[in-house]
């Protein structure tokens, strides 16, 4: 009988609960936890830098790779020489016109198209059509439009994190519970009101997802952006010691856009943090 | 003096007539308790009264201080619990005007908690101090302690008579809970086929014995009235 099944199943597993003592149960310390998490997250990227140097000097990589040592004795001459300051300087200014271009549009479009139906009818239909180009495929008719100079680079860094940035905010608006809008308009909430309290802390998570494409599609844009015409920028630094086999110099490139990805995930992690609060979402075991 | 008067609400969901013509008046300071099936339309009513609902139609007389405490909570979970209940107000010393709210339903220790982290009876506690913050002539309540466990429910019944008798606003239960009804409510209406189907005037003293006679007789007959036989209710009781 299936009754009987069942009662001895409890039966079975009562043991299993009792048996726990109460040092079982005592979660770790919070604190603790805490001040190991930033520390947990560094030994990834330790752990890279070890395989890569070991795999350098043990030359599994090739000859003609540089070791994490050469590579930072390569930064140390470019620093010292003042080139480094001086071509990193150029494409962060490139990337932050073009961003807070990108960006504005982006931001005012999502939400243009999420507050007024008669915006979405107008402005959706041409950004979903133009998303689907690979807006890197542009570089030639932006040159021809704008010419082979600054104007044409911060174009291409600008167009690519519109689209993201576009999406994520028309659907974190679309996303907000209808339920909540009413209770805010019952409560007497003013047309902006509604906006400021109620429609954008609703969309922010998914707004935020935007912005994290849009800032990568950002720096990949750069990248693009200086492999042709320029004369400064931290690409040109790498078109320049391609010329001349510079591979160090080469890596040290690499490593200044893996770091600038690493400080932009960061930065939206810090705002998240801050503006996400009041989230209890699942973090993982 | 009457606070709420609707004439002829008719509301129609996809050719489907939920209001066909419902009436209804509240008096000033009167507790008026509505009740019907599930599906039968209280909450359509509800909101109609309370003007959310732009598709109703019908003649609607309602004083503009009003305020609604939902089925569900719907607090925002992004702000904190005292912005929570100042939400649309302006003014200075909001946070002040929160905590006296906060303090009548005994939660003004948490006025710094996110929505998140409350019990369904603390957030619904919390719905409420956000309508009385606004010391409300009509309180429209749909269904506000449903979802909460018979004890909770007791106590927070036990708030809103308290409150009603402090503030004395008009107030609209929607409820499917006879028992509460007649603990609580002046009047109590049976909404049927689109409209007040019946009225029961709840004439006795408060406060109230559940055991009263002409309560038990009450109960019986509203019960009648909802489509429950007695016979059968009085088994479950
Ligand atoms: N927005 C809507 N669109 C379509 N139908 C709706 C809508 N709102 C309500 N209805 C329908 O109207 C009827 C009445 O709904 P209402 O929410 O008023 O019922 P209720 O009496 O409050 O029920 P309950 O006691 O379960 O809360 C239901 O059949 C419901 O399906
Ligand atoms: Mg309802």
């Amino acid at each position: 009988m299936s009754s009987s099944v069942l009662v001895r199943t409890d039966v079975a597993s009562a043991p299993a609960v009792t048996g726990t003592g109460p040092e079982r149960h005592r979660p770790p310390g919070p604190g603790w936890r805490q001040r190991v998490a930033p520390l947990r997250r560094l030994t990834g990227l330790v752990a890279v830098f070890l395989l890569w140097q070991v795999g350098a000097s043990a030359g599994w990589l090739g000859s003609t790779t540089p070791s994490p040592a050469e590579v930072v004795n390569a930064a140390g001459e470019l620093i010292g020489s003042g080139e480094l300051q001086h071509h990193l300087g150029v494409s962060l200014a490139r990337v932050a016109k073009g961003l807070a271009i990108g960006l504005a549009v982006g931001l005012v479009l999502g939400l243009a198209a999420g507050l007024l139906r008669l915006a979405e009818d107008v402005i959706d239909a041409p950004i979903q059509s133009l998303r689907m180009l690979p807006h890197l495929a542009l570089v030639p008719v932006f040159i021809i439009w704008f010419g082979i100079g600054e104007t044409s680079k911060i174009a291409l860094i600008a167009i690519g994190p519109i689209f993201p940035l576009y999406l994520n905010v028309l659907h974190g608006i679309r996303g907000v519970d209808e339920r909540l809008v009413e209770s805010a308009r019952s409560c007497g909430v003013t047309r902006l009101g509604l906006i400021l309290r109620v429609i954008l802390p609703g969309a922010l998570p998914q707004i935020l997802v935007g912005l994290r494409q849009a800032l990568g599609i950002g720096w990949l844009s750069l990248v693009v952006a200086e492999q042709t015409a320029t004369t400064a920028g931290v690409g040109f630094l790498m078109n320049d010691a391609r010329e001349f086999l510079r591979t160090d110099v080469i890596f040290v490139v690499l490593v200044i856009y893996a770091l600038l990805g690493l400080f932009t995930d960061l930065f939206v992690r810090l705002i998240e943090r801050r503006a996400l609060a009041w989230r209890r979402g699942f973090t993982g075991e | 003096m009457t606070e709420v008067k609707v004439r002829d609400a008719r509301r129609t969901f996809d050719g489907r007539d939920v209001l066909t013509g419902a009436e209804l008046d509240i008096a000033d300071g009167e507790f008026v308790a509505l009740l019907g099936a599930s599906g039968s339309g209280k909450s359509t009513l509800l909101r109609a009264v309370a003007g959310l609902d732009r598709g109703a139609t019908g003649e609607f007389t309602v004083p503009d201080r009003r305020a609604i405490v939902f089925q569900e909570h719907r607090l925002m979970p992004w702000s904190r619990v005292w912005r929570n209940v100042t939400l649309g107000l302006s003014g200075s010393d909001l946070r002040g005007r929160a905590l006296r709210a906060l303090t009548e339903v005994g939660l003004a220790a948490r006025a710094d908690a996110w929505p998140r982290t409350l019990s369904g009876g603390e957030s619904q506690r919390v719905a409420l101090a956000r309508a009385l913050v606004r010391t409300p002539e009509l309180l429209l309540l749909d269904e506000p302690f449903g979802a909460l466990d018979a004890l909770t429910r007791i106590r927070a019944q036990a708030l809103v008579a308290k409150l009603w008798a402090d503030h004395r606003p008009a107030v609209l239960l929607v409820t499917h809970d006879v028992e509460e009804a007649l603990r609580l409510a002046d009047r109590a209406l049976v909404l049927r086929d689109g409209r007040i189907a019946e009225e029961f005037v709840v004439d006795v003293p408060r406060p109230r014995e559940v055991d009263h006679p002409r309560l038990l007789t009450l109960r019986r007959d509203l019960l009648r009235a909802l489509g429950v036989k007695t016979s059968e209710s009085e088994e479950t009781s």
